[in-house]
């Protein structure tokens, strides 16, 4: 909870955080390295000189720690943990939902676990959305549409072996897909990072929510021009937030195109911890206010009530959490004792 | 990373002169202006600014070798390669070389790079090769259609920088879509960016054969379409997006730089025995049998 000088209570839902074991024992090839590696130096590169972690504690996330930067520091009420198989680069995965689950057989109420799963592989993706929904209850997915798969260096929402999967998952009434469309790692000329596949999937199925992790930076514009036309497409401001330090006015920017485009209820707030840590997230949003010149081009404003859809009314809308019944239950949590006795 | 030391230049700041170095020959400064005129594709940035440049090397034979070096392990081997290119034209440019050798280090792709080079062959004949065998794809097509995609984004963006820093002289739209490329040669700039990219706009506009007569519109788009009053607002949407997608690029790759050059500096702390990013990036950890 996030309260403001004047007392107001803020709701946060993180939309975006991971529990990923990185550390050098779970790699299976160089490439393992490789994207632990990158993610690290997206940490370094944008996180303020304070909250730069060493690599060994950046490697591997412990579920003390999850709790600490979440809960405890983090004034986050409720996290959404986004679940990577990334088998051909990790003996044990990246973050698999088994992984995951044991964050939830701690912090209960506190979390929302998403599943995953890869289409290419036909029949066992099947299975695995049957599995993930009856075993875990998830109530949404996180497609990685640039995973590795053997021979295969990405596929596309728009394949019919995609389209397939989101039948099955309508069917069983599964409707939040969160898709990585940020910045790449290694593409050849095969970008598997593209934005426009989710046209297509957001046109055929209208009753799906997507949300567009990292807004599909670089390629903002394409984005957005998606977005206008496509009412179930969402934005998750993970990775372009933590410019806010590093570059704020350039954040400005971001943010007015997105208001502009998208309006305040399509915006989605993700720290993509462990990569950037909530707290300093959350206060800098919160003081944040778009440039004058920049706020007047596009006519948009970033209010409190906006901020506040932003960080926690519009994902809870969509995942159906009661706020207020949640607040009530939460309050009761003993987030500071529990942090105490570590 | 410093918290300002992403920024955009600041006012009056441009691109500070590079200091000549102790012991640096005329030649070698030669050379170094010369890679000025290079820029990254993707973010339409000088290389010598953006710090890829390490090294300028003429021997008395006057053969030059330039190394480089890029923000990480895994930048986009496209990219690699049409910097490499450009780096080998811009030296070649001089007239003077007797050899050019262009070094990538520290990169996936050096080693095919660097041995293309080595060999004479063209850098999109070792992207080629580089592709067949990493990801089924690349190539000398998808080179050059990579480089006119982002040729077209960097002619947008200085289009941007010129326009704005013209409005900002008291320019209307009006005069914005009636203004030629004669006039535009006479324009003055208070805003540093829009001196700067004003040079590099008029290049792009002539060597793309958008304008070349002094009676030419000024700000055609990159298919040759004049600038209109009515579509002066749309015209400046669009190419605000372009500028807001480059710079993530620009400003991720500058921190990403920052990182690697102090991990890489720093002496090897050794993780319990575990190899640092610093001693990977350095090739100090043998690759695992089977994993490329």
């Amino acid at each position: 909870m996030f309260v403001t000088p004047e007392g107001k209570e803020i709701f946060v839902l993180d939309g975006h955080t991971h529990f990923w074991d990185g550390s050098p024992e779970n790699h299976r090839n160089v490439h393992g390295k490789q994207f632990i590696d990158c993610f690290y130096g997206y940490h370094m590169a944008l996180s303020p000189a304070s909250e730069q972690w060493d690599k060994a504690r950046f490697e591997k996330m412990t579920a003390d720690a999850y709790y600490r930067d979440m809960f405890a520091d983090g004034m986050v009420d409720m996290a959404i943990v986004q679940s990577t198989a990334l088998r051909d680069f990790y003996h044990k995965g990246f973050n698999p939902i088994e992984r995951n689950w044991e964050l939830k057989a701690r912090h209960g109420d506190r979390l929302i676990i998403n599943g995953s799963f890869d289409p290419r592989e036909g029949e066992k993706a099947y299975e695995a959305i049957h599995q993930q929904i009856e075993d875990y209850g998830v109530k949404g997915f996180k497609l990685y549409t640039a995973e590795w798969n053997g021979d295969s260096r990405g596929y596309k929402v728009s394949d019919e072996a995609s389209h397939r999967c989101f039948e099955l998952c309508e069917k069983l009434g599964v409707k939040n897909f969160h898709l990585h469309k940020g910045p790449t790692i290694i593409p050849l000329s095969l970008d598997a990072f593209d934005v426009r596949d989710v046209d297509v999937a957001a046109t055929d199925f209208p009753n799906l929510n997507f949300v567009v992790e990292h807004c599909g930076l670089p390629r903002l514009d394409e984005f957005c021009w998606i977005a206008v036309q496509e009412a179930n497409v969402y934005g998750g401001i993970a990775v372009a937030l933590p410019f806010i330090h590093s570059r704020p006015r350039y954040f400005g920017e971001v943010m007015a195109e997105l208001l502009f485009w998208l309006g305040p209820d399509r915006i989605f707030f993700g720290s993509d911890y462990a990569i950037w840590t909530p707290k300093w997230l959350i206060e800098k949003f919160m003081a944040y206010e778009i440039p004058e010149d920049i706020a007047a081009e596009r006519g948009v404003q970033l209010t409190m009530e906006i901020k506040e859809k932003i960080l926690g009314r519009n994902a809870a809308a969509l995942y159906g959490v009661d706020i207020e019944a949640m607040k009530a239950r939460l309050a009761n949590d003993p987030v500071a004792v529990a942090v105490a006795a570590e | 990373m410093t918290c300002e030391s992403a920024q955009a230049p600041a006012a009056g700041a441009a691109s500070p002169p590079r200091r000549r170095a102790a012991g640096e020959t005329v030649r070698e400064t030669e050379v170094w202006r010369a890679l000025d005129a290079v820029t990254d594709p993707e973010l339409d940035e000088p290389l010598t600014e953006m710090g890829f440049i390490e090294a300028v090397e003429v021997d008395a034979a006057g053969g030059v070798t330039v190394r480089f070096r890029l923000p990480t392990y895994w930048c986009s081997p496209n990219f690699a390669f049409l910097m490499a290119e450009g780096i080998r034209e811009a030296v070649a440019g001089l007239g003077w070389p007797a050899s050019i050798a262009v070094r990538l280090e520290d990169h996936l792709c050096a080693a095919e790079m660097n041995a293309a080079v080595d060999a004479g062959r063209s850098f999109a004949e070792a992207l080629a090769e580089f592709g067949q065998t990493e990801a089924g794809g690349g190539g000398a097509a998808d080179l050059a259609e990579v480089r006119e995609k982002f040729e077209r984004k960097a002619f947008e963006k200085r289009q941007e920088a010129v326009l704005l820093g013209l409005r900002a002289r008291g320019f209307t739209p009006a005069d914005l879509a009636a203004m030629t490329l004669g006039q535009l040669d006479l324009a003055a700039f208070d805003a540093p960016e829009a001196a700067k990219q004003a040079p590099r706009y008029r290049s792009l506009l002539v060597s793309r054969g958008l304008a070349r007569a002094p009676g030419d519109h000024a700000f055609p788009d990159p298919d040759g379409a004049p600038l209109t009053v009515e579509g002066y607002a749309a015209r400046m949407s669009a190419l605000r997006a372009v500028r807001i997608n480059m710079e993530f690029g620009g400003a991720l790759c500058r921190g990403l730089r920052e990182n690697r050059y102090r991990e890489a500096a720093a002496p090897a702390k050794g993780c319990g025995g575990e190899p640092t990013l610093a001693d990977f990036i350095e090739g100090r950890v043998p690759l695992p049998v089977g994993a490329r």
